[in-house]
């Protein structure tokens, strides 16, 4: 068996390093070439478990990114490091004894994680055997554990399938078998989007208690601002394959500086009745598809956009304490 | 200003027997509703709150296994006298459809025909409602897409070339062409894309300023009603449980479930811990006695459990179905 | 389970009556133990003679009883049949499971062998295999045979289920928690399979009664043992048909056909159950 390179940073638990996926997508006789996530590039500390929200609307690339870092979808360049191995170099026994057991994923919707014609507690024994993460006779008290720790018990869901259960329940049980494992890192895609408005909170006030009392890091995917403001101690903006805005929370979302960032933020309706939108937007240059193919990928629909945004890739600078892909904030361009 | 839709005392319940079991669910339960012409009326409410069932008791969509047990609806367009959707049939329904009422169906970016470009759908809607060629629906098709923001190369286009927000909006644009009086709205803005989601909140708008018409929008989503809804019905387990002008209630919610509804939804300018009531709305077909809401509700008084609360009406407009607001506005000082 | 047949008993008067049709067939089977005669002892009873009170059925050129016959005719035709979709089903299953799930060169491999077999005509082939091994072709051994060559069709369908069934969000779930890939392949896919596999087992049954009755009636198969094709096949060595002995040709065809018959009602039945449109209609309460 080919052994692994040799760690090299334990102090990071993952490291996206220049991440990139291509798909080739067929048009007739030609091939056009489409960069789903684009040179994708950050970090999570080992020591430190924190909640970094990937935030992007369809088409931003975050899904394809998580997929990535599950180790369900290969990279075309780029490295992904997992407490210093590389990610895309393990083999498939190497996946299944070690990889699946420290990093796991929520899905979106919590029916079909679980297929309508079992049991729902039989992903959690399954997961427990498989891992060996507690003999026959302790299976029980070991998922009743973990439930808890999830705001359920092993009582109420013993032996129902997932169409007895509500979204909120089924969702639990879902981030519940995530963490059966005991993984350092969980990757949740959306996690509460297919559920109501006023049980998001609930789920959104579970992660943060694990983070606090589990120590895992989460890896929070969502088109959601609100939640993700709620959240994440960091966030990522994504647009198009880049990250065009990340650092902390507040700061990103609070005064964000990006103008897509911004217009992401202004595009929220508020249900506060001293929020509502007293300005038109103009709909005619809303026509999405007009992302330019050179230059800085928001440059079609950018209102402060420059010349030089329409000819060169934007670099990543760091300003007021996070990253942002935009030349308003270069100051070898604001200079001049 | 006339009501254009009055909803009284409805019961529509599903009635199925499978497997030897009866089982009723009421998922409309005694829903009296009126909307003004004109005004946007908002019907607000979680899943398995009962509203999608609602829309087609109001539409006159109703189908096997559910049944409409009690009640009536009544369409009131000024030139015409009252119609009852639920009694007409098919010839009928056709007769009003697109033209007097319209419908725009959640995730109806997927109802355009995949191998017709966007002009040819709009010529085959139109002449199916007007006599006219194609020559003259293609004129009103862009003349209308123009004044609604949409390019005209749209109408060139086929659906999959667009995205997702363009294919909805072209979508309403389609179900409003006949300037129908009555649009109900079912999850517009769902699975779009927030950017989108204004443009698409702010169409709706935009059509209801040009033509006067009166909009029914169904949605869970608190935010979309704040901006464009005039009003706003609060619906809960398959029962109007508050219901006024969309500021009015937004800021003051009176009963306990709306005061949770909003409260826990997060915002964007605070961190702080929010708190959501546990449990989960009942299920239709063994709702709890008296309130529905008192097996969840902080302040859940003894006669709630037993006694189904009847709606008073607070300010001129807002009201409420909720005995702990009875008690407190019996009580209450005279000014 | 018992509810499910309740229900289908209640809703659909095909499933009904081809029940019904199916429980008479099974009864005439089971008849077959307390036949008063053996199968393969010829001039037990008088020859030729038409129905009657003694002979209900009558009997024929050999000297037999033609009830009698029938039922061990039933008997032996459903267990070459039944031989026949246990073997073709289970290849074609597996094969079809594994080849979905795998994708990629463990796929095309397998893919180009089912289009073999799928290109293959059946009927020419068995007639040929059946006149090479006249003498040793035994009921079992056809039922094999019938087996082996319709499995092929078959498993294109499953592969197809299961490629569907694949990118299902639960198939991801399963990776997660470590399930290996034939536990995923059979706990996972296979229970979605199973409606969609009784309706197949049931047109595969009608697939092998159908060669075997049309193999027997050539001749070609083994011609001792009862079934319904050689049946007929003695009844037409006899001439029952020209020499106006209708009864002995008769009864095999009628049971045939009433086989045929009671199968596709069954499984028309539970087609239509299982189809999920008219699931709401089956759900409405008759408030009239």
């Amino acid at each position: 068996m080919r052994p692994s390179p040799e760690p090299s940073s334990t102090a990071e638990l993952l490291r996206v390093e220049d991440l990139t996926k291509v798909f080739n997508i067929r048009h007739g006789f030609s091939t056009k070439q489409f960069h789903a996530v684009d040179g994708a590039d950050f970090s999570l500390q080992a020591d430190t478990p924190e909640i970094l929200t990937i935030a992007g609307e369809s088409g931003s690339g975050k899904t394809t990114l998580a997929r990535m870092i599950l180790g369900m979808e290969q990279l075309t360049t780029g490295v992904l490091r997992y407490k210093g191995r590389d990610v895309a170099s393990l083999t498939r026994k190497e996946k299944r004894s070690w990889f699946f057991g420290q990093v796991q994923p929520v899905f979106q919707d919590p029916f079909a994680t679980f297929s309508p014609l079992k049991r729902i507690d039989h992903y959690l024994y399954e997961t427990v055997s498989n891992y060996k993460m507690a003999d026959k006779a302790g299976a029980d008290a070991y998922i009743d554990n973990v439930l808890n720790e999830v705001g359920l018990s092993l009582k109420e869901i013993k032996g129902r399938y997932p169409n007895e259960l509500s979204g909120g329940q089924a969702q639990r049980v879902s981030v519940a078998r995530a963490l059966i494992t005991r993984p350092s890192l969980i990757i949740a895609d959306e996690p509460v989007s297919m559920l109501d408005a006023s049980l998001r909170m609930s789920i959104v006030n579970m992660f943060r208690a694990l983070k606090e009392k589990q120590k895992v890091s989460i890896l929070y995917i969502t088109h959601d601002l609100a939640t993700a403001y709620y959240a994440s101690d960091r966030i990522a903006v994504m647009l198009r394959g880049w990250i065009v805005e990340m650092g902390p929370v507040e700061r990103v979302l609070g005064s964000p500086m990006h103008p897509y960032t911004q217009n992401l933020k202004q595009s929220i309706p508020s249900a506060d009745p001293a929020r509502v939108w007293t300005q038109k937007i103009d709909l005619a240059d809303m026509d999405g598809e007009k992302y330019s193919h050179t230059g800085c990928k928001f440059a079609g629909r950018c209102p402060a956009v420059m010349d030089i945004c329409r000819k060169k890739t934007p670099p990543n600078v760091m300003h007021e304490g996070r990253m942002v892909k935009c030349f308003l904030y270069d100051k070898s361009v604001q200079s001049t | 200003m006339s009501n254009i839709l009055e909803a009284k005392d409805l019961k529509a319940y599903y009635m199925t027997q499978a497997f030897g079991v009866r089982r009723t669910v009421k998922a409309v339960d005694n829903i009296s509703l009126q909307v003004r012409q004109g005004e946007a009326f908002g019907i607000a409410g979680e899943s398995g709150c009962g509203k999608s069932t609602l829309l087609k008791v109001l539409l006159g969509a109703h189908e096997p296994p559910l049944t409409v047990v009690d009640g009536t609806v009544k369409y009131r367009f000024d030139d015409m006298e009252e119609i009852d959707p639920l009694a007409l049939d098919e010839r009928g329904r056709r007769e009003i459809r697109w033209k007097k009422v319209s419908y725009i169906p959640q995730g109806s970016m997927h109802v355009l025909n995949p191998v017709r470009r966007i002009r040819e759908s709009f010529h085959d809607f139109v002449r199916t409602h007007k006599k006219v060629s194609q020559a003259e629906s293609w004129d009103m098709a862009r003349n209308y897409l123009r004044d609604l923001g949409l390019s005209e190369e749209v109408l060139n286009s086929y659906p999959h070339q667009l995205s997702g927000g363009m294919r909805q909006r072209v979508t309403i644009a389609l179900a409003t062409i006949l300037w129908p009086k009555l649009i109900f709205a079912d999850e517009p803005t769902t699975a779009l894309d927030v950017v989108v989601q204004r443009g698409v909140i702010q169409l709706l708008k935009d059509i209801r300023q040009k033509e006067g018409s009166t909009l029914v929008l169904i949605t869970h989503d608190i935010g979309v009603h704040a901006n464009l809804a005039d009003r706003i019905a609060i619906l809960y387990a398959g029962k109007v449980v508050e219901e006024g002008d969309t500021k009015e209630v937004l800021k003051n919610p009176r009963h306990p479930y709306t005061q949770h509804l909003i409260n826990s939804l997060p915002r964007l300018d605070e961190r702080s811990e929010r708190v959501s009531i546990p449990g989960r709305p009942p299920a239709l077909d063994n709702p709890p006695n008296g309130c529905r809401f008192h097996p969840r509700c902080p302040v859940a008084l003894d006669k709630c459990r037993t006694i189904d609360p009847e709606t008073i009406t607070l300010e001129p407009g807002h009201r409420v179905a909720c005995h702990v607001v009875a008690e407190e506005v019996s009580h209450a000082p005279v000014a | 389970m018992l509810l499910t047949i309740r229900d289908l008993f209640r809703f659909s008067p095909a499933f009904r009556y081809g029940a019904i049709i199916l429980a008479l067939v099974f009864v005439l089977v089971g008849l077959s133990f307390f036949s008063p005669y053996e199968p393969d002892v010829n001039r037990a009873v008088p020859r030729n003679k038409p129905p009657s009170d003694v002979y209900v059925f009558g009997t024929n050129s050999n000297g037999q009883d033609v009830f009698w016959m029938l039922t061990f005719a039933v008997r032996n035709s459903l267990l070459v049949a039944s031989l026949a979709v246990v073997i073709g089903r289970g290849i074609g299953v597996l094969l079809g499971m594994i080849s979905g799930y795998l994708g990629g060169r463990v796929d095309r491999v397998l893919s180009s062998i089912v289009d073999s077999f799928i290109v293959m005509p059946r009927l020419p082939l068995l007639i040929l295999i059946a006149s090479i091994l006249r003498g040793q072709m035994t009921m079992a051994s056809l039922g094999v045979l019938l087996g082996l060559l319709d499995w092929a069709y078959p498993s294109k369908r499953y592969r197809a289920q299961i490629l569907s069934l694949r990118e299902r969000g639960f198939t991801d779930t399963a990776v997660f928690a470590g399930m290996g890939t034939l536990k995923i392949v059979v706990q996972e896919h296979l229970p979605f399979l199973i409606p969609f596999l009784l309706a197949d087992m049931v047109s595969g049954f009608l697939f092998a009664i159908g060669f075997e009755i049309t193999l027997s009636v050539l001749g070609l198969s083994d011609l001792s043992t009862q079934s319904i094709g050689t049946m007929i096949y003695w009844g037409n060595y006899y001439q029952a048909l020209l020499s106006n002995r209708i009864w002995i040709l008769a009864a095999p065809i009628g049971a045939s056909i009433v086989i045929v018959v009671g199968f596709y009602l069954v499984s028309l039945g539970l087609s239509r159950y299982l189809d999920p449109r008219t699931r709401l209609l089956r759900l409405q309460v008759k408030t009239t």
